[in-house]
């Protein structure tokens, strides 16, 4: 492939005059203008895989919406952000994530450090409008210091991602299809019989939820450090 | 080795002097259908028959691929030139081989399994792309060279440029036949037009969709049209390695295709510097696990690159990001196949069949409530009645037409009110179906709407990746939607969650699974609300 030069593109997002560089997305350039737009799956530095659909906005011109974690930006483009259409569909999106598994945050041990929770309460959400499917998953306590719950994984792949892509052990993966789609360790075996895990901790970081989390702490202790993350990758570039 | 057109022409002159020299031929159908009921074992059964006779000299006994009345199986035609005709027979058993010996001896016919090939099953059809199915041996290239195989490569090796190869192309107006229908040329220019050293040219075998055969038939009885047609398509937009992808469930087609390639580089039709060109062009084949996801472009690319088969967000188009991140042509079976014969007879001919805006023929899978189960080709145009009524001979049973399922797990269902509409892509996207890859299933009025519109769902949500949460989440909740309906225990409210929802999957959807895996919920709430209604109880 050709390498294309990157340039500056201007466009509007919810009609304010924005720009970018080409290379560009539109939530990455949103973010950088301070418009939200709410995601699960996303995390900076990672690979984009538009997944959780919950950063769907609407392209002028286009006839579906389009997750801004992927789109890239274009000059002259006409971004929506937020109409009641697309609050629609994130309620349902976020709807139908709360009834896949059991999310019930009273008894969640990251209750009050959960961006699901927090999407909840930004797009005031207060009931399912999709009827719960509970379902059942083996929780796994087996390593040392860590602890996987499946029963409150919304399947971002975050934690498949970092261990791929920051860690390089490739320790996580998918296995099984549809709802039946679960978190494993290597070919599917017990956390603690992982021969490629490093116990580095960093799949529990970027959980959203409370779906991998640090044993022997208090429930107040438990925080996300994403930022850990971003930190890696710039102090790598610095390297470089 | 073959590297001129005098010298293809010449391996088809010797294949036709060794067939005049045996002047009778019997070709059973060998492809999977009549494989189920032991066609093999009847081929074998009648060479030795017709060797013990001593009638070797007189006739040949070969496997062809899908004669297309599959219901009829086992199909067995006897040529002879002598007469110059051909007889079909059908239902023929191990009983019939003593008659049928003594129809070549005495060039006769047994009338008592005759098929009438005057019934418009066959008149009506006008077959482009299944030409040589039943009529050549697939496991022999010189079969197919003496009927015109590789003559199009040949051509456009020598007298076209790639750019006359794709305003050929584009002014056949020949659009995707996966279902998409999304105009070929256009998509090949623009492989042609992104500056890459690597480009690929990839095939997509993978049919999943439940009743249709198209793709399975095509590949079992003609390989090498799908082969000549992939290295045209590498010709024009500059790529030099092709993927056929091809479900593992289809052995018959994988082994075909196989021994074609084989026999291709043999005669030096793929390979390197073909026909003394500068044109470099391999294939190789690629086994997908059965995942009906992988069908989806993006997901069949990651499966060939050896992941898991998801799919991922589009733009990057394949044009521009494609297998390895190469520039990619993905085309389907039957796209492939019409390329040859476009390259031979012109677009202007092409253009002739079908309707303004969908050129050509399309192959359909007839399956269901129907009378003449089979593969059929037929112009685009034809109405859905001649094809149901005339070419299918009608519901099964006796009973009435109540719809139509076409395009697949992802289409719609018709009802009888649109039998005289005409059949192309874009009058089927207008009463909210789609083409699919040609899969037709028939629905008798035994039929429960709402069931069907589960049975699809259900097939949908197992065969979901699971990556996307509306299609992963909501093809689960439309499922247990629609079985509540079913048992009669849903209310109002349910009626108006599953048209929301509907719609919800079908917008914020990944790929082309979600997007369409709501279709014949949306379609059957269309025309057969009553039916949901019904499932509705009193409070």
């Amino acid at each position: 492939m050709i390498k294309q030069k990157v340039r500056v593109k201007t466009f509007k997002i919810d009609d304010i005059t924005v720009t970018g560089q080409s290379d560009q997305t539109v939530l990455e350039v949103a973010r950088e203008h301070n418009i939200y737009i709410p995601t699960l799956c996303y995390l900076e530095g990672l690979s984009c895989v538009g997944s959780c659909r919950m950063c769907l906005v609407e392209i002028k011109g286009c006839r579906e919406l389009a997750p801004a974690c992927t789109s890239k930006i274009k000059e002259g483009m006409e971004v929506v952000t937020t109409s009641p259409d697309i609050q629609a569909h994130r309620n349902m999106i976020l709807s139908m994530l709360f009834s896949e598994r059991t999310h019930t945050c009273s008894v969640c041990v990251v209750n009050g450090n959960c961006e699901l929770q927090d999407k909840t309460v930004e797009l005031g959400l207060e009931h399912s409008l999709v009827p719960y499917l509970e379902q059942r998953f083996e929780i796994d306590a087996s390593h040392k210091n860590f602890v996987h719950d499946p029963n409150r994984c919304i399947l971002c792949t975050r934690c498949v991602r970092v261990c791929d892509e920051i860690e390089g052990a490739h320790a996580l993966d998918l296995v099984d299809r549809g709802i039946n789609t679960r978190i494993i360790h290597d070919m599917d075996e017990p956390w603690a019989d992982s021969q490629s895990c490093t116990s580095c901790g960093k799949c529990v970081y970027v959980c959203p939820t409370g779906a991998l989390y640090e044993k022997d702490i208090s429930t107040e202790e438990k925080l996300k450090k994403t930022d850990i993350i971003l930190n890696l990758i710039k102090s790598r570039k610095k390297d470089d | 080795m073959i590297t001129s057109i005098q010298e293809l022409q010449k391996v088809a002159e010797n294949r036709k002097c060794s067939e005049e020299n045996i002047p009778q031929e019997l070709r059973v159908c060998i492809g999977s259908s009549c494989l189920s009921q032991g066609s093999d074992a009847i081929q074998k059964d009648l060479e030795e028959a017709v060797k013990a006779k001593g009638l070797q000299n007189r006739c040949r006994v070969k496997g062809v691929g899908c004669n297309g009345l599959c219901a009829n199986g086992t199909l067995v035609s006897h040529c002879d030139s002598s007469k110059k005709e051909q007889t079909l027979y059908e239902k023929v058993t191990a009983s019939d081989i003593k008659e049928l010996v003594k129809c070549v001896e005495d060039h006769s016919v047994y009338k008592e399994k005759r098929c009438d090939t005057n019934q418009p099953f066959f008149t009506k059809q006008n077959k482009v792309v299944l030409q040589n199915a039943g009529v050549i041996d697939p496991n022999e290239i010189e079969d197919y060279i003496a009927h015109g195989g590789y003559s199009a490569l040949f051509h456009v090796l020598k007298e076209m440029s790639c750019t006359d190869v794709i305003d050929e192309v584009k002014s056949s107006g020949l659009r995707g036949r996966g279902g998409g229908g999304f105009p070929t040329g256009l998509k090949w220019e623009s492989v042609y037009k992104v500056q890459s050293d690597q480009k690929y040219i990839v095939c997509n075998g993978d049919e999943g969709d439940p009743g249709a055969f198209m793709d399975r038939a095509l590949m079992e009885a003609d390989p090498h049209k799908i082969i000549e047609g992939m290295a045209i398509a590498g010709y024009a937009c500059g790529a030099n390695m092709g993927y056929i992808y091809v479900r593992a469930e289809y052995p018959l087609a994988v082994e075909k295709l196989d021994h074609a390639i084989k026999q291709a580089k043999r005669l030096g039709l793929l390979g390197n510097k073909i026909a003394h060109s500068g044109f470099d062009f391999d294939i190789e084949i690629r086994l997908g696990g059965g995942a009906f996801v992988c069908g989806e472009a993006t997901a069949l690319i990651t499966s060939i690159e050896g992941n898991r088969g998801n799919p991922r967000q589009k733009p990057p188009h394949l044009s521009d990001y494609g297998l390895w991140g190469e520039p990619t042509i993905l085309n389907n079976v039957e796209t492939l196949a019409n390329v040859p014969t476009i390259i031979k007879k012109g677009a202007q001919w092409f253009k002739s069949v079908g309707t303004t805006a969908s050129s050509g023929t399309k192959i359909f899978a007839l399956t269901g409530h129907i009378k003449n189960t089979g593969l059929v080709e037929v112009p685009m145009g034809i109405t859905l009645r001649e094809l149901i009524y005339e070419i299918g001979g009608g519901v099964s049973d006796g009973r009435e037409l109540k719809a139509i399922q076409t395009g697949g797990p992802s289409g719609g269902c018709i009802p009888v009110e649109y039998l005289d509409l005409p059949i192309d892509y874009d009058s089927l996207k207008s009463i909210g179906t789609i083409m699919g890859s040609g899969g037709m299933i028939v629905i008798d009025d035994s039929s429960n709407m709402v069931e069907i519109a589960h049975f699809f769902m259900d097939f949908c949500k197992s065969e979901s990746c699971g990556k996307c949460t509306p299609c992963r989440v909501g093809t689960t909740q439309l499922t247990l939607l629609l079985e509540k309906f079913i048992n009669k225990e849903a209310s109002k409210a349910d009626l108006e969650l599953l048209k929301q929802m509907s719609e919800i999957v079908k917008s914020a959807s990944l790929c082309g699974l979600g997007q369409t895996a709501p279709n014949p919920v949306l379609s059957t709430v269309r025309y057969f609300e009553n039916e949901y209604l019904e499932g509705i109880k009193d409070d």
